[in-house]
Protein backbone atom coordinates (compact mmCIF):
# COMPACT_ATOMS: atom_id res chain seq x y z
CA UNK A 1 0.00 0.00 0.00
CA UNK A 2 3.00 2.75 0.95
CA UNK A 3 4.50 1.75 -2.19
CA UNK A 4 1.25 2.15 -4.35
CA UNK A 5 0.25 5.80 -2.41
CA UNK A 6 3.88 6.77 -3.22
CA UNK A 7 3.45 5.85 -6.92
CA UNK A 8 0.18 7.37 -7.33
CA UNK A 9 1.52 10.70 -5.48
CA UNK A 10 4.26 10.56 -8.45
CA UNK A 11 1.83 10.49 -11.10
CA UNK A 12 -0.39 13.46 -9.41
CA UNK A 13 2.50 15.37 -9.39
CA UNK A 14 3.28 14.73 -13.23
CA UNK A 15 -0.02 15.69 -13.74
CA UNK A 16 0.39 18.65 -11.40
CA UNK A 17 3.84 19.85 -13.41
CA UNK A 18 1.86 19.03 -16.84
CA UNK A 19 -0.57 21.50 -15.90
CA UNK A 20 1.05 24.50 -14.61
CA UNK A 21 3.18 24.09 -18.34
CA UNK A 22 6.79 23.30 -16.49
CA UNK A 23 7.45 20.29 -18.06
CA UNK A 24 10.62 22.40 -19.31
CA UNK A 25 11.85 23.21 -15.95
CA UNK A 26 15.47 21.32 -15.62
CA UNK A 27 14.77 19.87 -12.51
CA UNK A 28 11.74 18.10 -13.89
CA UNK A 29 13.77 17.08 -17.00
CA UNK A 30 16.09 15.25 -14.80
CA UNK A 31 13.22 13.74 -12.58
CA UNK A 32 12.43 12.32 -16.34
CA UNK A 33 16.15 10.76 -17.16
CA UNK A 34 15.74 9.72 -13.35
CA UNK A 35 12.66 7.38 -13.50
CA UNK A 36 14.61 5.69 -16.44
CA UNK A 37 16.89 4.30 -13.39
CA UNK A 38 13.75 2.57 -12.49
CA UNK A 39 14.83 -0.26 -15.37
CA UNK A 40 18.36 -0.94 -13.74
CA UNK A 41 18.93 -3.60 -10.90
CA UNK A 42 20.36 -1.10 -8.34
CA UNK A 43 17.15 1.24 -8.90
CA UNK A 44 17.82 3.66 -5.83
CA UNK A 45 21.59 3.79 -6.54
CA UNK A 46 20.97 4.56 -10.45
CA UNK A 47 18.09 7.11 -9.35
CA UNK A 48 20.05 8.96 -6.81
CA UNK A 49 23.39 8.95 -9.36
CA UNK A 50 21.43 10.30 -12.55
CA UNK A 51 20.22 13.18 -9.83
CA UNK A 52 24.07 13.79 -9.00
CA UNK A 53 26.70 16.02 -10.80
CA UNK A 54 29.07 13.31 -12.51
CA UNK A 55 31.84 16.31 -12.66
CA UNK A 56 34.85 15.63 -10.98
CA UNK A 57 37.32 18.64 -10.18
CA UNK A 58 35.65 21.41 -7.10
CA UNK A 59 33.60 24.30 -8.75
CA UNK A 60 35.90 27.68 -8.27
CA UNK A 61 33.05 29.66 -6.25
CA UNK A 62 30.23 27.98 -4.36
CA UNK A 63 27.21 28.15 -5.86
CA UNK A 64 24.45 30.08 -3.97
CA UNK A 65 21.14 29.03 -2.00
CA UNK A 66 20.76 25.40 -1.55
CA UNK A 67 21.21 22.30 -3.73
CA UNK A 68 17.85 21.78 -5.68
CA UNK A 69 18.01 18.30 -6.02
CA UNK A 70 19.00 17.77 -9.74
CA UNK A 71 22.00 19.21 -10.96
CA UNK A 72 22.38 21.78 -13.52
CA UNK A 73 25.57 21.85 -15.78
CA UNK A 74 26.59 25.64 -16.26
CA UNK A 75 26.51 26.95 -19.44
CA UNK B 1 15.51 -0.03 24.37
CA UNK B 2 18.96 1.51 24.86
CA UNK B 3 20.29 3.59 21.77
CA UNK B 4 23.45 6.45 21.19
CA UNK B 5 22.33 9.46 18.96
CA UNK B 6 25.30 9.90 17.50
CA UNK B 7 24.68 12.84 15.40
CA UNK B 8 22.15 15.68 16.87
CA UNK B 9 21.96 19.60 16.37
CA UNK B 10 20.37 19.91 20.03
CA UNK B 11 21.30 23.60 20.51
CA UNK B 12 18.15 23.97 17.75
CA UNK B 13 15.83 21.52 19.71
CA UNK B 14 13.61 22.38 22.42
CA UNK B 15 14.33 20.53 25.79
CA UNK B 16 11.08 18.85 25.01
CA UNK B 17 13.15 16.72 22.54
CA UNK B 18 15.81 16.13 25.30
CA UNK B 19 12.89 14.11 27.16
CA UNK B 20 11.52 12.40 24.57
CA UNK B 21 15.25 11.06 23.57
CA UNK B 22 15.82 10.11 26.95
CA UNK B 23 12.12 8.67 27.23
CA UNK B 24 12.99 6.52 24.26
CA UNK B 25 15.92 4.83 25.36
CA UNK B 26 19.09 7.28 24.35
CA UNK B 27 21.61 6.83 26.69
CA UNK B 28 24.14 9.98 25.02
CA UNK B 29 23.88 12.38 21.97
CA UNK B 30 26.41 14.15 20.28
CA UNK B 31 26.95 16.98 18.44
CA UNK B 32 28.76 18.50 15.85
CA UNK B 33 29.44 21.77 15.06
CA UNK B 34 27.45 22.89 11.98
CA UNK B 35 26.14 25.62 10.12
CA UNK B 36 23.47 27.38 12.21
CA UNK B 37 21.22 28.43 9.60
CA UNK B 38 22.52 31.78 9.01
CA UNK B 39 26.41 33.12 8.54
CA UNK B 40 28.06 34.41 11.55
CA UNK B 41 29.61 37.50 11.25
CA UNK B 42 32.40 37.24 13.85
CA UNK B 43 34.90 34.95 14.89
CA UNK B 44 33.20 35.61 18.81
CA UNK B 45 29.59 34.38 17.42
CA UNK B 46 31.51 31.40 16.80
CA UNK B 47 33.26 31.04 20.33
CA UNK B 48 30.36 31.83 21.59
CA UNK B 49 28.53 28.92 19.89
CA UNK B 50 31.34 26.22 20.92
CA UNK B 51 30.98 27.24 24.28
CA UNK B 52 27.01 26.62 24.04
CA UNK B 53 28.36 23.10 22.76
CA UNK B 54 31.22 22.35 25.40
CA UNK B 55 29.48 24.27 28.63
CA UNK B 56 25.21 24.92 28.28
CA UNK B 57 24.25 21.78 26.22
CA UNK B 58 25.82 19.16 28.51
CA UNK B 59 23.76 20.67 31.11
CA UNK B 60 20.28 20.33 29.38
CA UNK B 61 20.66 17.01 28.60
CA UNK B 62 22.48 16.18 32.46
CA UNK B 63 19.19 16.88 33.38
CA UNK B 64 17.30 13.82 31.65
CA UNK B 65 19.99 11.43 32.73
CA UNK B 66 21.67 11.52 29.59
CA UNK B 67 25.64 12.39 28.74
CA UNK B 68 25.98 14.98 25.89
CA UNK B 69 29.18 15.12 23.85
CA UNK B 70 30.55 17.77 20.99
CA UNK B 71 32.21 18.15 17.83
CA UNK B 72 34.53 21.31 16.66
CA UNK B 73 35.21 23.21 13.99
CA UNK B 74 34.02 25.20 10.99
CA UNK B 75 31.63 23.99 8.98
CA UNK B 76 32.28 24.13 5.09
CA UNK B 77 29.32 26.39 4.41
CA UNK B 78 31.18 29.02 6.25
CA UNK B 79 34.19 27.89 4.97
CA UNK B 80 34.15 29.72 1.60
CA UNK B 81 36.22 33.02 3.46
CA UNK B 82 39.31 31.24 3.94
CA UNK B 83 40.61 34.48 5.99
CA UNK B 84 37.89 34.13 8.16
CA UNK B 85 37.71 30.33 8.52
CA UNK B 86 41.11 30.37 9.50
CA UNK B 87 40.16 32.82 12.43
CA UNK B 88 37.23 30.06 13.68
CA UNK B 89 39.93 27.11 13.20
CA UNK B 90 42.31 28.54 15.35
CA UNK B 91 39.33 28.55 17.83
CA UNK B 92 39.86 24.64 17.71
CA UNK B 93 42.79 23.58 19.74
CA UNK B 94 41.18 25.55 23.15
CA UNK B 95 38.04 23.82 22.56
CA UNK B 96 39.66 20.47 21.80
CA UNK B 97 40.46 20.26 25.46
CA UNK B 98 36.95 20.41 26.77
CA UNK B 99 35.85 17.13 28.81
CA UNK B 100 32.77 16.39 26.50
CA UNK B 101 34.51 17.36 23.06
CA UNK B 102 35.29 14.03 20.73
CA UNK B 103 37.20 15.37 17.84
CA UNK B 104 36.76 17.78 14.90
CA UNK B 105 33.68 17.91 12.81
CA UNK B 106 31.20 18.06 11.12
CA UNK B 107 33.99 18.94 8.41
CA UNK B 108 33.67 18.14 5.17
CA UNK B 109 32.03 19.84 1.96
CA UNK B 110 28.87 21.94 0.18
CA UNK B 111 28.79 22.45 -2.63
CA UNK B 112 32.20 20.92 -3.05
CA UNK B 113 34.30 24.25 -3.87
CA UNK B 114 38.08 25.05 -4.05
CA UNK B 115 37.78 26.88 -0.82
CA UNK B 116 36.28 24.46 0.81
CA UNK B 117 38.16 21.69 -0.35
CA UNK B 118 40.92 23.89 1.29
CA UNK B 119 39.42 24.60 4.51
CA UNK B 120 38.86 20.64 4.67
CA UNK B 121 42.05 20.10 4.04
CA UNK B 122 43.50 22.25 6.98
CA UNK B 123 40.90 21.06 9.51
CA UNK B 124 42.10 17.60 8.99
CA UNK B 125 45.51 18.31 9.42
CA UNK B 126 44.52 19.97 12.69
CA UNK B 127 42.63 16.26 13.70
CA UNK B 128 45.85 14.61 12.58
CA UNK B 129 48.22 16.89 14.91
CA UNK B 130 46.18 16.14 17.75
CA UNK B 131 44.94 12.76 17.20
CA UNK B 132 41.50 13.49 17.00
CA UNK B 133 38.73 11.30 15.96
CA UNK B 134 37.56 12.71 12.70
CA UNK B 135 33.22 13.02 11.84
CA UNK B 136 33.05 14.40 8.24
CA UNK B 137 29.89 15.99 6.51
CA UNK B 138 28.96 14.49 2.56
CA UNK B 139 27.05 17.46 1.04
CA UNK B 140 23.09 17.92 -0.38
CA UNK B 141 21.48 15.67 -3.05
CA UNK B 142 23.15 16.54 -6.38
CA UNK B 143 26.15 17.27 -4.72
CA UNK B 144 26.26 14.76 -2.68
CA UNK B 145 28.51 11.71 -4.75
CA UNK B 146 31.07 14.20 -6.38
CA UNK B 147 31.81 15.67 -2.64
CA UNK B 148 31.81 11.87 -1.55
CA UNK B 149 34.60 11.32 -4.13
CA UNK B 150 36.75 14.26 -3.43
CA UNK B 151 36.66 13.59 0.56
CA UNK B 152 37.29 9.98 0.39
CA UNK B 153 40.72 11.04 -2.25
CA UNK B 154 41.60 13.64 0.05
CA UNK B 155 41.34 11.44 3.15
CA UNK B 156 43.35 8.48 1.27
CA UNK B 157 45.86 9.98 -0.11
CA UNK B 158 46.99 11.86 3.91
CA UNK B 159 49.38 9.27 5.00
CA UNK B 160 48.30 10.33 8.98
CA UNK B 161 44.96 9.76 8.33
CA UNK B 162 43.42 6.03 9.74
CA UNK B 163 40.41 4.96 8.26
CA UNK B 164 39.02 3.66 11.18
CA UNK B 165 39.25 7.05 13.33
CA UNK B 166 36.99 8.69 10.53
CA UNK B 167 32.93 8.87 10.02
CA UNK B 168 31.58 9.60 6.64
CA UNK B 169 28.20 11.17 7.30
CA UNK B 170 24.95 11.39 5.43
CA UNK B 171 25.96 8.07 3.17
CA UNK B 172 23.42 7.09 0.49
CA UNK B 173 22.47 4.20 -1.31
CA UNK B 174 25.26 5.96 -4.22
CA UNK B 175 27.82 6.44 -1.79
CA UNK B 176 27.90 3.97 1.22
CA UNK B 177 29.85 1.15 -0.85
CA UNK B 178 32.64 3.28 -1.71
CA UNK B 179 32.64 4.13 2.28
CA UNK B 180 32.85 1.13 3.49
CA UNK B 181 35.40 -0.60 1.15
CA UNK B 182 37.72 2.05 1.61
CA UNK B 183 37.69 1.02 4.84
CA UNK B 184 36.08 4.52 7.28
CA UNK B 185 32.85 4.50 9.20
CA UNK B 186 29.75 5.31 7.31
CA UNK B 187 26.75 7.38 8.99
CA UNK B 188 23.15 7.11 7.59
CA UNK B 189 21.37 10.36 8.04
CA UNK B 190 17.52 9.81 8.82
CA UNK B 191 15.42 12.73 6.97
CA UNK B 192 12.10 12.77 6.44
CA UNK B 193 12.40 14.34 2.98
CA UNK B 194 16.10 15.03 1.84
CA UNK B 195 17.97 12.06 2.80
CA UNK B 196 17.23 8.34 3.58
CA UNK B 197 14.14 7.03 5.37
CA UNK B 198 13.95 4.22 7.75
CA UNK B 199 13.15 1.68 5.31
CA UNK B 200 15.96 2.86 2.52
CA UNK B 201 18.40 2.42 6.21
CA UNK B 202 17.47 -0.61 7.23
CA UNK B 203 17.93 -1.69 3.42
CA UNK B 204 21.58 -0.65 3.60
CA UNK B 205 22.44 -1.88 6.86
CA UNK B 206 21.12 -5.73 4.94
CA UNK B 207 23.46 -5.22 2.85
CA UNK B 208 26.59 -3.54 4.50
CA UNK B 209 25.87 -3.74 8.43
CA UNK B 210 27.83 -7.05 8.51
CA UNK B 211 30.95 -4.92 8.42
CA UNK B 212 29.96 -2.81 12.12
CA UNK B 213 31.58 0.27 10.56
CA UNK B 214 28.25 1.79 10.47
CA UNK B 215 25.58 3.80 12.38
CA UNK B 216 22.27 5.42 11.91
CA UNK B 217 21.71 9.08 13.17
CA UNK B 218 18.55 11.70 12.88
CA UNK B 219 21.07 14.56 12.63
CA UNK B 220 17.67 16.34 13.62
CA UNK B 221 18.19 20.63 13.49
CA UNK B 222 16.31 23.78 12.61
CA UNK B 223 15.32 22.24 9.45
CA UNK B 224 12.51 19.53 8.09
CA UNK B 225 14.12 16.54 10.61
CA UNK B 226 12.74 14.19 13.59
CA UNK B 227 15.12 13.20 16.66
CA UNK B 228 12.68 10.28 17.27
CA UNK B 229 13.83 9.09 13.59
CA UNK B 230 16.17 6.38 15.31
CA UNK B 231 13.00 4.82 17.53
CA UNK B 232 11.42 4.70 13.95
CA UNK B 233 14.34 3.13 12.44
CA UNK B 234 14.27 0.11 15.36
CA UNK B 235 10.61 -0.12 14.56
CA UNK B 236 11.87 -0.92 10.75
CA UNK B 237 14.45 -3.28 12.05
CA UNK B 238 12.02 -5.33 14.13
CA UNK B 239 9.65 -5.26 11.24
CA UNK B 240 12.21 -6.80 9.02
CA UNK B 241 12.94 -10.09 11.33
CA UNK B 242 16.05 -8.42 13.19
CA UNK B 243 16.62 -9.31 17.10
CA UNK B 244 17.14 -7.20 20.03
CA UNK B 245 21.01 -8.30 19.95
CA UNK B 246 21.23 -7.31 16.15
CA UNK B 247 19.70 -4.20 17.02
CA UNK B 248 21.54 -3.25 19.74
CA UNK B 249 24.38 -3.80 17.73
CA UNK B 250 23.29 -1.27 14.94
CA UNK B 251 22.23 1.32 17.33
CA UNK B 252 24.00 1.40 20.24
CA UNK B 253 27.13 -1.14 20.04
CA UNK B 254 28.51 0.77 16.70
CA UNK B 255 28.39 4.13 17.89
CA UNK B 256 30.36 3.09 21.08
CA UNK B 257 32.97 1.10 19.46
CA UNK B 258 33.52 4.00 17.01
CA UNK B 259 33.17 6.61 19.84
CA UNK B 260 35.24 5.32 22.42
CA UNK B 261 38.36 5.76 20.50
CA UNK B 262 38.15 8.97 22.21
CA UNK B 263 39.17 8.44 25.93
CA UNK B 264 36.62 11.07 26.71
CA UNK B 265 33.49 8.66 25.90
CA UNK B 266 33.18 7.52 28.98
CA UNK B 267 29.55 5.92 28.50
CA UNK B 268 29.09 3.82 31.81
CA UNK B 269 26.90 1.34 29.50
CA UNK B 270 30.30 1.05 27.39
CA UNK B 271 31.38 -2.01 29.63
CA UNK B 272 28.03 -3.76 27.94
CA UNK B 273 29.41 -3.73 24.35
Amino acid sequence: MDARSKLIDIAAFMDRVQRSGETDDYRYQMFLQALQGLDSTNRAEAVLSIFSDMTAAPTQVATPGPASGAWKEEA
Amino acid sequence: MRYIEPHAHMVTRTTNDYQSLAMAGCKAVCEPAFWAGFDRSSVSGFRDYFMQLTEYEPRRAEKFFMKHYSWICINAKEAEDVGFAREVMALIPEFLEKSNVLGVGEIGLNKNSVNEVKIFQEQVEIAVKYDQLILVHTPHLEDKLKGTKLILDMLQEHSGVRPERVLIDHVEEHTVRMVVDAGFWAGITLYPESKCTPPRAVDMLEQYGSTDRIWMNSACDWGVSDPMALPKAIMELRKRGFDDAAIDRFVYQNPVRFLRQCPKFDLIDSDAV
